[in-house]
Parts: structure tokens; sequence; C-alpha cells
């Protein structure tokens, strides 16, 4: 663990474990209102983005992409509630409809323009190029202080991580009114909290974490981290802010282990390459969520009201 | 929330601790709530009594701002409502949350004091004690720790009105506080809403049980669409005003029940 670990692993699995809890502290809410798909949904909208992006742009670069995918984002959010709301559709299907549509409007968008011959690829897409974010100029631990060698650092991780704290941030300040909003919106409306504002910037926060995740380590990570760690943590207890903790351990657990396992856990098996990061750490948090569904503390709330129903 | 009409007059009714004028709610084509005028007396106990999708719970959530009406105004001892929300508690229908939500009984009391503690406000040894003296009221401070999943629904409707009791408010707007309990919860809800009359406050209740409420109430508002009457129970809540309520749809055993009582 020196000088190696650090150029070609520090970073890595830094942007893992940002990207990994920027997605699953929103998610913890999502989960609980059940709109835990609009990582999936923001994860599919933003190709429409980022293609439109590039037809305005000429260039396939990082910033006008991230910009497009994040407006794209902010469109199908926006969409998702007025739907909700106009419509008075179910939360899940206002989003199958909204992911769906803009998905295959990108489709349309990427073949019939010029963009269906430039390298915009799938794969990166989905899983991302976590092992290629490496630090070449992190000569050692030192490097870490060193200014020049700092300077060199990817891009995704100081956005990473300023992704992270906005969203540790967010939940932090309105974790009262978002708790009380999501367990009971008629009786946060009764006291005049601004209960469709709450809902908007959570969604909001969501899709810039989903964005900015994708662009560093492919959707699978985005849908898996919404989802899995919250839903693992749900049924370790029954508060709320021990859900929320307990949803953090489980994504970094997920982006350690997933990246250990993804880059040595093969050679252990006497296989000679690794395989995707992102994709071991989704799988990983997909077992962890099996672990705790199979044993979990809390995951029969629901069926003890039976038992209980004496009074 | 935009429930005021700019520039309307005031009339005598309006320092009542609720009072409602012209109020229509619609959720599609058909309005639920149409141009209801009711007001509802202090420290009086009033049940808003009709058949079912007569706009009952709308009338309520619209006088919460819950949902937004399309015409029609709402004042709160004769204020407008937003400036009014610290002097009024709701209990919203047991089902409308999802009860596996993690929480314990506890974490739902003290969001009845929001209010009081705001976004950022620390939850300090006072504030529990406070909820614990409303979840005592309700006899239920042995279950503070309880996941709120693992209690009856009874117990859920408990714990449910001990967070409007923290609201410290001295208008209870009750959505059917006594569906689908057993005995022993009736019995107590019914005894600190009396109690909460007897200190001076006014509670408004959905009901649904027309044979308790000559027992329960003091008055009754009856309403299917429009307003239909609104008074003492002994005047209001007769046979004649109660076909035009239900119309054909009243059992004659319920009837019987009302006639008698």
């Amino acid at each position: 663990m020196g000088a190696d670990f650090v150029m070609l692993s520090l970073t890595p699995l830094l942007i893992g474990i940002a990207a990994a809890v920027a997605c699953a502290l929103p998610g913890n809410f999502l989960l609980l209102r059940r709109q835990a798909l609009i990582g999936d949904a923001i994860s599919h909208v933003v190709l429409p983005g980022i293609v439109v992006a590039f037809l305005l742009t000429g260039v396939v670069a990082a910033l006008p992409m991230m910009l497009g995918a994040g407006a794209a984002a902010l469109v199908a959010v926006v969409l998702i509630e007025v739907i909700r709301r106009l419509g008075r559709i179910e939360p899940g299907a206002a989003m199958g409809v909204v992911f769906t549509a803009m998905f295959a409007g990108g489709v349309l968008l990427l073949e019939q323009s010029a963009t269906s011959g430039v390298h915009l690829d799938v794969q990166h897409a989905l899983y991302g190029n976590l092992e290629s974010l490496i630090w070449l100029d992190g000569y050692g631990w030192a490097a870490l202080l060193d200014p020049d060698a700092l300077r060199a650092l990817p891009p995704e991780l100081p956005r990473m991580a300023a992704v992270m704290l906005g969203v540790v941030i967010f939940t932090g300040v309105m974790w009262r009114a978002l708790v009380i909003s999501t367990f009971d919106e008629g009786f946060a409306r009764s006291m005049g909290l601004p209960v469709q504002a709450l809902s908007l910037s959570l969604i909001v926060v969501a899709a810039i974490a989903a964005v900015a995740a994708f662009d560093a380590v492919g959707s699978i990570i985005v849908i898996a981290m919404f989802i899995c760690p919250p839903a693992a943590a749900r049924m370790m207890t029954n508060r709320m802010g021990a859900q929320v903790a307990w949803s953090v351990g489980f994504a970094v657990l997920s982006a350690v282990s997933g990246y250990v396992l993804a880059g040595y856990g093969p050679l252990w098996l006497g296989y000679d390459s690794a395989v995707s990061a992102a994709g071991m750490i989704a799988t990983v948090s997909g077992v962890i969520l099996g672990l705790a569904a199979l044993a979990g503390p809390c995951r029969t709330g629901g069926d003890a009201q039976a038992s209980g129903a004496f009074s | 929330m935009a429930l005021e009409l700019v520039g309307s007059a005031p009339e005598q009714n309006d320092d009542l601790p609720l009072s409602i004028r012209g109020l229509t709610v619609s959720y599609g084509e058909k309005p639920a709530v149409f141009s209801v005028d009711v007001g509802f007396q202090p420290g009086q106990m009033t049940a808003i009594v009709g058949p079912n999708g007569a706009g009952k719970s709308t009338l309520l959530k619209a006088a919460l701002g819950i949902v937004t009406p399309l015409s029609g105004q709402v004042r709160c001892h004769g204020r407008p409502l937003a400036e009014m929300r610290a002097r009024i508690a709701y209990v919203p229908q047991r089902a409308s949350v999802d009860w596996d939500f993690p929480a314990r009984v506890l974490d739902v009391v003290l969001m009845g004091l929001y209010r009081d503690l705001g976004l950022l406000g620390r939850i300090r040894g006072q504030h529990r004690a406070r909820a614990m003296e409303c979840l005592a009221r309700v006899g239920m401070d042995g279950f503070a720790a309880r996941q709120i999943g693992q209690l009856s629904g009874g117990q859920q409707q408990r714990v449910f009105l001990a967070r409007a009791l923290a609201q410290g408010a001295d208008l209870y707007l009750l959505d059917e506080p006594f569906a689908g309990v057993d005995a022993a919860t009736e019995k107590a809800i019914i005894t600190v809403l009396k109690d909460l009359k007897a200190e001076g406050a006014t509670v408004v209740a959905v009901h649904h049980d027309l044979a308790t409420v000559p027992d329960y109430f003091d008055r009754v508002f009856l309403i299917n669409t429009t307003a239909i009457a609104e008074g003492p129970v002994a005047d209001v809540f007769t046979p004649e005003n109660l076909q035009t309520a239900y119309g054909g749809r009243l059992a004659l055993a319920q009837m019987g029940g009302v006639a008698a009582g």
C-alpha cells in the first residue's frame, strides 16, 4: 500500500465512495416516498441531454455534457411532478412515461444527427470508467500535500466530492422538514411547510447527485446506490436517523469492497483479468441488500401489526 | 396559500375559530365541495356528518390549506389561515400515511412540535417531556419507544391525537378519529376531546357513526357537497335533515338510532 495504491486506486476509491454516498442519502427519502426509481429515470433521461449538448457545441467534452445532462434531468423532474400532480397518476407510472419517452427521444436524436458517427458509446454510459480515473502525479502519500501533484487530480474527484458535500448539507439542514413531509404530507402542509418545494428540491438534489455520479462512475452505480443501501438499511433499524447512517455505511462498504473485489477477486479465483469496478460495486450492494432481507432485525415492520392488535 | 379573495367585506361570523365562505373544491370536473358557507362555534364540539364522498374530508383539508380550493375564503379567528397555523391542530385519517415508516411513537409525537423547534432547533428534555405528557393523555406513554408499525389501529389513532395535542392549539380538526378503532380507544379519544372542550378548545371532527353523534357532540354540520345545515344537535340532527343529506342511502336502522337519540 504505497505509491502504487495512491496513483492507481486512491482516487477511484474516493470517487466511488463519494458517488455512492451522494446517491444513497437522497435515496433514503425517495425510497420512503415510493420514488426510488427516480435514479433509474434520471440516468436514462440524461441521454437526450448529452446528445443535445453535443449538437450545440460540436465537441465531446465533460462540461457541456454535464450541463446538458443536468438540464435534461431537471426537465424530466419537472415533467414527472407536473404529470403526477395534474394527471393524478401514481409516481412510478409518471416516471416510467417520462424516462422512456425522453430516452427514446435521445436515441432518435442520436440516429438522425451526425452524432451517430461520433464516439458516444453505451458501455461508457453504463459502467463509467472508474478504473481510468487514476492520479498519475500521485507518486506516494506525500503527494497529498504537494500542490503541484494535487492540481493533476482527476477533475471528477473534486466535482464528486463537492456534490457529496452539498447533498450532506442539504440532508442535514432540511432533515426535520423532509422527515415530516415524507411521513405525513397532509400534516406537514397543515403546519405550513412548503411541501411541494421540499419534494421538488429533494428530486433536484437527487438529480444533481445522479448526473455527477453518472459522469464519474456510470449509470449502474447510480441506479444501485439510490435503492440498495437505503433498502438494506431500512431492514436494519426502525429509526430514520439510524437508517440513514446504515445506508451511508452500506454505500461506503459497497464502494470499497466492490472496488477491491473487482480488481483482485478474479485473480484470486484464477482468472487473469479484473472486472468492471462499477459492476462489482453495484453487485456488492445487491448482495448486502439480499443479506439484510434474509437476516436484518427489522425486516418485518408491517407484519408485527397482527400480533400487536390487542390494545 | 392563496386562500383569500382580495377585498371581501368582513361579516359577523368572522371572529369564529374557523369560518369558511363560498368554498368550492374540485378534484376533477365534479366539485367535491360546492359553495359551502359554514362557521364553527368556539368551545364547542362539532361533528361533520354526511354520506361517503360528500366532501367531509375535503372540507377539512381545504380549511387547512392542504388542498387548494377553486374559490372561497377560510378565516381563523377572523384572520387569514397563514397567520393562525400555530393555533390549529390536525389529526389526518390514519390510513393516509404509511405506518411502516421508520419512526418510533415518540418521534411521531415530536413532529407536532415542529412549529416550536423549527428546521434546526435541538430537541431538548423539555420537548421530550411535553411529548410524553401528550402520550400520557391518550394512555400511550408506555409505548414511546415502539416502532409505529407495531401498534394496533386504535393505538396508531391515539398517537396521531397525541401529536395533535403536542401542537398546543385551541382549534382541533380531526378526520374520522373513530374510524376502525377499538372500544377502549374510542373511549380514550372522546375523553380527551371532552377535556379539550372543557379547557375552552374548539373541536371539529368528521364523524361517520350516526348513533354516537348525540352522545359525543354539541353541534352538527350536515354536508353533501353543498352545506345542508349547521346547528345544535337537537335542532339539526333530525331525520328530515339526514334524509336530505343522505338521500335514499340511509338505512332504516340508522334512522331509528337517530330518532331514539
